[in-house]
């Protein structure tokens, strides 16, 4: 296998609040590889955001990266400073976000903004800034690139704005893009439409993917390979079709149950009890025991081990279900 | 299970209900009319001619993308928005031609339940009270009644009784979304109309929250109009679908059909682009297009601009509604003699 283009390995990043200490990520671990679609999958606030921002060098006080590294195409960025990551971001490496006002600057013309991106990271003419963001637009499916330049954000529709957010991206070709819940908040033809222009344009440059959602049929869809999350850990991950045909955490078996469409129809969904963890108080052992119904009593005793297969198969569970029950 | 729908006594019927809503020239127009120019207020027609019935005990689900109109229905269908024109029948019976028991039995048998727990809960008022207060007012029960009626509703949506006294800020998403179906169940509704009422929940909330309606249904003989833009949802909950875009329902039918054999085009790009935990690895098809603006919506079939079927009829006729089969309706001109003629 090529070497990674990233390579995350065994990162914790706390937050120091006056309730104490979030453990949002604690000890996660993966790669991705060049051109590779990786589905990070999670309910809410188990830490996906936590680890993009991390990747990003996005941590505020009180938050901190506590240990572990993450090396883009082999250098640390764990240490680095602020003027040294921003020399990174955008060029290298760049995210896009739920709500892509986080991108863009609802007072400046699409133009300005497009052309500032471009003049962050390289010396080129006024001219030829232009023309790069008029191909980036074009690049992501916006008709009639020249004429909405000169648009405010306000003008476009939630699917434009992401359009742009993603062009923006896209535009110093980075090695890796982390998306964050970027469609989400879309309707569904909108959501297919640039889930194919991004799935184009990765292929096309050789860009890879960190794909953060909620949404494992999404996943199903766009990813080589995908790591679930829950409470701050990566509970399993692997190939898209091992993991999702064959799960062995509970908890991934568990997702794949509750999501409606695939049970039969008017059938109960199998369900998880209960809900997630505040990360303040974890139980001592495998976060997910309260809710397991494999639990069993050394479940309790202390962090299952990562249990590790071949193709990057891994996952970190005592009693993993059987492949009889999995499927 | 819709073999047996269409046997059990109608509960809420529905005809020709249109709903407009016209908004004001903003301050931006008015200045530029100041200067001349000629900016009227604009019409969004977001409810345009739709027939619709539920059964007792039925789930019929109402989808489409955002701005469709499908909140503005439920609203109407729950008594909460007047129509601008077509009529409510509840058991029969025309609402706007109610004595005030009737229209009372109307009013409390039809029951909302909104798109976003949080802002549709009051913050300061214990959710004991949040759920006991109406039926104390309607007189369902007394006041020394009240705590152990909540606590019943309490239980049978799943919630420890001993959290009456908790404000809703102090309940976790999943617990605010069942606050909000016992507030509902309390007034002995026979029918929900549910907004999106699962859309903000993890998956495996959202599945503990749709087993909660389906055990609902089976113990109280509830019906549903359940209000999604998840087709997975929409597929494992509901009997009918019927499926909106810009204000009008383009095709509906019993919901197994549909999902096995979508008659319209639109239906068709929603099914497709749809994902779907077996589908991998996949190219996404796409419709074309935006959503157009419900202000301004496209002549003739209002998703010409974006079909890859569309004819010359289609951008200046309004597709019929055609019967396909029992119960199952579409409206385009593919299936009424072909999109190449302008009639
Ligand atoms: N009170 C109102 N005043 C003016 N326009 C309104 C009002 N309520 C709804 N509309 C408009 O009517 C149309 C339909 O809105 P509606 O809320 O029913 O859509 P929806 O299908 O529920 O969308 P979503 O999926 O985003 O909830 C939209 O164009 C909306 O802007
Ligand atoms: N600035 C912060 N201060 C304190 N806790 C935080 C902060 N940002 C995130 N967290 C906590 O970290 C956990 C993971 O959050 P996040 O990564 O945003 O989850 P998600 O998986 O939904 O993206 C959550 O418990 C969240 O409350
Ligand atoms: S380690 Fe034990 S409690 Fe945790 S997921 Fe596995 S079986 Fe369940
Ligand atoms: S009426 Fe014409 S434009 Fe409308 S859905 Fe049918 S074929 Fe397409
Ligand atoms: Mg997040
Ligand atoms: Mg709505």
């Amino acid at each position: 296998m090529a070497e990674p283009v990233l390579a995350v390995d065994n990162l914790a990043t706390h937050f120091f609040t006056r309730d104490g200490v979030v453990k949002s990520v604690d000890g996660v671990s993966f790669t991705v590889a060049p051109g590779e679609v990786l589905g990070l999958v999670g309910e809410s606030g188990s830490g996906k955001s936590v680890t993009g921002f991390s990747i990003m060098g996005l941590i505020d006080p009180p938050g901190r990266i506590v240990s572990g590294s993450i090396r883009l195409k082999g250098e640390e960025l764990v240490g680095r400073t602020e003027a040294e990551m921003r020399a990174v971001r955008g060029r290298s490496l760049a995210m896009i976000f739920q709500d892509p006002m986080m991108t863009l600057n609802p007072v400046l013309r699409i133009d300005t903004q497009m052309m500032e991106a471009v003049h962050a990271h390289e010396k080129v003419s006024e001219k030829a800034a232009r023309d790069r963001a008029v191909q980036a637009l074009a690049q992501v499916g916006i008709p009639s690139p020249e004429e909405r330049l000169s648009a405010y954000p306000h003008q476009f529709s939630g699917g434009m704005r992401q359009r742009v957010a993603i062009a923006i991206a896209l535009i110093h070709r980075p090695a890796l893009i982390i998306a964050d819940e970027p469609t989400t908040a879309l309707d569904v033809t909108i959501q297919s439409q640039i889930l194919a222009e991004v799935q184009k344009l990765c292929a096309e440059s050789g860009t890879a993917l960190v794909w953060i959602t909620h949404d494992l049929a999404v996943v199903a869809g766009l990813a080589d390979r995908v790591a679930v999350m829950y409470a701050g850990r990566i509970v399993e991950q692997g190939l898209v079709d091992d993991v999702l045909d064959r799960p062995l955490h509970p908890y991934t078996h568990g997702l794949i149950g509750s999501v409606p469409g695939e049970a039969m129809p008017g059938k109960r969904l199998m369900q998880i009890p209960g809900s997630t963890p505040s990360l303040g108080r974890l139980p001592p052992g495998c976060a997910f025991e309260p809710r397991c119904s494999r639990a069993v009593e050394t479940c309790r005793a202390g962090a299952p081990p990562l249990a590790q297969g071949s193709q990057g198969r891994a996952y970190r569970c005592i009693n993993p279900v059987p492949a009889e029950e999995a499927a | 299970m819709a073999a047996q729908t269409t046997q059990r006594p109608e509960l809420l019927r529905i005809e020709g209900i249109s709903k407009r809503f016209v908004k004001p020239v903003d301050l931006a127009g008015r200045i530029a009319n100041m200067m001349g120019a000629s900016n009227r207020e604009a019409v969004v027609h977001a409810v345009d001619g739709v027939d619709l019935s539920v059964a007792e005990g039925e789930v019929v689900a109402l989808v489409g993308e955002s701005g469709c109109g499908k909140s503005t229905l439920g609203r109407v269908i729950a008594g909460i928005h007047e129509p601008t024109e077509g009529r409510v029948f509840w058991r029969g019976q025309d609402i706007a031609r109610m004595d005030s028991a009737a229209r009372q039995a109307f009013t409390l048998g039809a029951q909302m339940i909104f798109q976003d727990p949080m802002s549709s809960l009051n913050p300061r008022i214990r959710a004991g009270e949040i759920v006991g207060e109406a039926p104390r007012v309607h007189g369902l029960v007394d006041a020394a009644g009240q705590a152990e009626y909540v606590s019943t509703l309490f239980r049978q949506v799943g919630l420890d009784p001993d959290y009456r006294r908790r404000f809703p800020h102090q309940f976790s998403g999943g617990q605010r979304a069942r606050i909000g179906i016992a507030r509902a169940l309390a007034v002995k509704p026979k029918l929900l109309v549910c907004d999106e009422s699962v859309a903000a929940l993890d998956v495996s909330i959202q599945a503990q929250v749709l087993n909660l309606f389906m055990d609902l249904r089976e113990a109280l003989g509830l019906a549903y109009v359940f209000i999604s833009h998840d087709l997975g949802v929409v597929r494992h909950i509901s009997d009918r679908t019927f499926i909106m875009y810009l204000g009008r329902v383009i095709e509906s039918g019993r919901t197994d059909e549909i999902f096995r054999e979508p008659a319209h085009p639109y239906t068709r790009a929603l099914l497709d682009n749809v994902p779907r935990l077996d589908a991998r690895k996949r190219s996404f098809s796409t419709v074309k297009g935006e959503i157009p603006s419900p202000l301004h919506p496209p002549p003739g079939c209002h998703f010409h601009p974006r079909c890859p079927m569309a004819g010359p009829r289609c951008a200046v006729e309004v597709p019929r509604r055609t019967t396909l089969a029992e119960g199952r309706i579409v409206a385009c001109h593919l299936a009424d003699g072909g999109v190449a003629a302008a009639a």
